[in-house]
């Protein structure tokens, strides 16, 4: 609790106890009027000051008008009880309010709690010295000991470490760095001691760009949030209004009509129907709930750019996504082998052997397929054939690596095959030995991605790539994606989301992918997903979303994360109006008394702010 | 020109009335309060003196509610 909090507590605790104490005793005239002024007093000057103050500023209509009016009110009617009660629990519950919001605030902070506080610069003359990471220039060496945090992007010059990155990406699992790895600044270093040449500065590093991010993420507004304001704005002059017509209307028409008019119990009931109508319950909850919303996704390694992406997010139909890097690794390795004549393993030797002069990915792949070396001195006349494949001479024997048609020029016949992917076919000798399949692997997570979209209510998965029909086809029928588009162009890429956006009737577009090349394709959807953005300062920027680390499973989670958060948003606004509105006619009518006024309004806030404060934990 | 600045104030409301107050104020281009973050950012219209219209900002948001500090 802050300074200001406990005076605010000690100044409730004297007035309730004085409250207790007066209703004991047996006061009455003027003396009690001057004994309840005592804690009326002490618990709401500040509040009467405001309200003076904010006549003098003709800006009337706000919290402390309502409640000055509505407290002084009830005295003047000679319910001195009730005033002070009133005056009370509004300031208890403007004290939970700040408790609760400092504490999320403070919980908040502590997630993002990434920003290194120096870095041990290594000086000319071998000392370390420790200095404010804003201080250290490009190509400085830093040294971080174990269990503290890497303050700026470099690369390690000596030293090997654990790197824990889960403040980053939300991922537990811990990642070796050695020597010459480029490492990522807000990483802690778990093991050893690491010297580290700094290639950023520290506005430039991760961490700041993370952090900004994060810090500026609310002032994009969602509607909601900018419904809230508008309404606001309007409702509190409405109210008072309404308060000041319940108050002299009725008793003027009753007087008209002959009856007795009753003016007091009219003005009661006005003022309880201004301790009803204080909006704070919504003006506070749900820029809380938008935070606590990006807050927990930020934990779990999920950058939203601003609450209205949150909003966006929670209402994706579509997902679309790029192919290569996003629901595949991007790395070509050996995904089948189909021998015709000999076993797997020397088929795989024999094409290894063949094209191991080549440095072509997919030759690599073959070498990496087959494990361990490879005796270079068994191979002699390798020709490449561009376009096509390898011949060489492998133990004495021709040995021919290639596509179809490098085999329909050696006069090879090749047996049908559906299998996607790049096709090498083998001949040893002139004769058919088999086919090796080599494609881009899949994600291990990506089928389950996949099933889990379908679960959260996603309606279509699309998937665009510029590989070919068989192999996009194939990849699409082992994720269960619906749709699939092959062979485009980045252009292509666009003009398809466009179309999807278009066609679809309900629901927004969300495009997932790994930030390179795809930037218009990311800005031209709904909600742009970047994955696997860590140091790749182009996919922030093009963005809406980012994913920390290349989970595809976590758009699933971004979007539980979106729903949970807007759906407590929704549940808010129907509860604290739904409540406000019918204490409201009640009031009016006459029916709900003071007390009843009290809980629609402290009670509904500290309830809104306490539901507003689920959104921090991440859905099951 | 974006500048970021520290502020205290207590309720939501309040830091909804002092962005909207920040917001007309001369000089100033938008206005964005972070309730939150207790933090308000200021774009300023080229060629402003930022220390005299900072100046006005907090008069203007003095004036909506009493109760608050900007730190510039």
């Amino acid at each position: 609790m802050t300074k200001k909090q406990k005076r605010m507590l000690c100044r409730i605790l004297a007035a309730a106890a004085l409250l207790v104490l007066l209703a004991l005793l047996p006061l009455s005239g003027f003396l009690r009027f001057a004994a309840y002024m005592l804690p009326y007093l002490i618990v709401g000057h500040d509040i009467l000051r405001k309200a003076l103050k904010g006549i003098k500023n003709r800006q009337p209509f706000d919290e402390n008008f309502l409640m000055a009016v509505a407290t002084v009110g009830a005295i003047l009617l000679g319910e001195y009880v009730e005033g002070v009660a009133v005056m009370l629990f509004y300031q208890i519950g403007e004290l939970f309010q700040s408790y609760a919001v400092g504490k999320s605030r403070r919980s908040i902070s502590a997630l993002m709690d990434i920003r290194p506080d120096c870095a041990n610069l290594e000086m000319e003359n071998g000392e370390t010295q420790a200095v404010d990471p804003d201080d250290v220039p490009i190509g400085s060496v830093i040294l971080v000991r174990p269990g503290e945090k890497i303050p700026l992007d470099g690369v390690i010059l000596s030293g090997s470490s654990t790197l824990n990155t889960s403040a980053l990406t939300g991922e537990s699992v811990p990642r070796e760095a050695k020597e010459g790895d480029e490492v990522l600044s807000g990483c802690i270093s778990t093991t050893g001691l690491l010297r580290i040449r700094t290639t950023r500065s520290f506005g430039e590093s991760t961490v700041s760009k993370i952090l900004d991010l994060v810090e500026n993420a609310s002032s994009l507004k969602s509607r909601p949030e900018a419904f809230i304001s508008r309404f606001a704005r309007v409702y509190t002059p409405a109210v008072c209004m309404s308060a000041l017509a319940l108050a002299v209307l009725p008793p003027l028409f009753l007087l008209l009509a002959g009856q007795p008019p009753r003016p007091g119990d009219w003005v009661f009931r006005a003022l309880t129907f201004l301790v009803i109508s204080c909006p704070c319950a919504l003006v506070v909850s749900i820029p809380l709930t938008f935070f606590a919303g990006i807050g927990c996704a930020s934990r779990e390694g999920v950058l939203v750019k601003g609450s209205c992406y949150l909003e966006s997010l929670s209402k994706v139909r579509t997902v679309v996504f790029d192919k290569t890097g996003t629901m595949t690794q991007g790395v070509f390795a050996v995904t089948d082998v189909f021998p015709a004549a000999l076993d797997r393993d020397a088929l795989l030797e024999a094409a290894a052997l063949c094209e191991c002069r080549s440095t072509h990915p997919i030759s690599r792949s073959l070498l990496a397929a087959c494990g361990g070396e490879i005796d270079v001195s068994r191979v002699t006349g390798v020709q490449e054939i561009s376009g096509k494949g390898v011949i060489a001479q492998v133990d004495g024997k021709a040995v021919a690596c290639g596509n179809s048609s490098l085999m329909a020029q050696l006069g090879v016949s090749v047996p049908e095959n559906a299998a996607g992917g790049t096709l090498v076919h083998v001949a040893i000798g002139g004769t058919y030995a088999g086919l090796i399949v080599i494609s881009d692997r899949l994600k291990e997570t990506a089928g389950e991605a996949v099933a889990a979209l379908r679960r959260t209510g996603v309606r279509k998965t699309v998937m665009l790539t510029g590989d070919t029909q068989e192999t996009a086809a194939q990849i699409a029928a082992a994720l269960g994606i619906d749709d699939v588009h092959a062979q485009l162009l980045p252009q292509d890429k666009v003009a398809h989301v466009e179309q999807l956006l278009a066609q679809s009737s309900e629901g927004l577009l969300a495009f997932v992918g790994d930030g390179i090349n795809d930037a218009p394709v990311l800005s031209r959807a709904d909600v742009g997903i970047a994955m696997g953005a860590l140091g790749s300062d182009a996919a922030i920027e093009a963005a809406d979303v980012v994913l920390m680390d290349d989970d595809p499973r976590r758009i699933a989670l971004s979007i539980r994360i979106a729903r949970r958060c807007l759906s407590i948003v929704y549940q808010n606004i129907v509860f604290a109006l739904g409540v406000k509105f019918a204490c409201l006619i009640l009031g009016a009518l006459g029916i709900a008394n003071m007390w009843i006024a009290i809980f629609a309004d402290v009670g509904v806030m500290v309830l809104a702010v306490l539901n507003a404060i689920r959104a921090l934990r991440a859905p099951k | 020109m974006k500048k970021t600045y520290k502020i205290e104030v207590d309720c939501a409301n309040c830091a909804n009335k002092m962005e909207l107050a920040a917001k007309k104020t001369p000089g100033v281009k938008d206005a964005s309060v972070n309730f939150m973050l207790l933090k308000m950012t200021v774009e300023f219209e080229d060629g402003a003196d930022v220390k005299a219209v900072m100046a006005k900002v907090k008069e203007a948001c003095k004036v909506v509610e009493d109760d608050c500090e900007i730190y510039f």
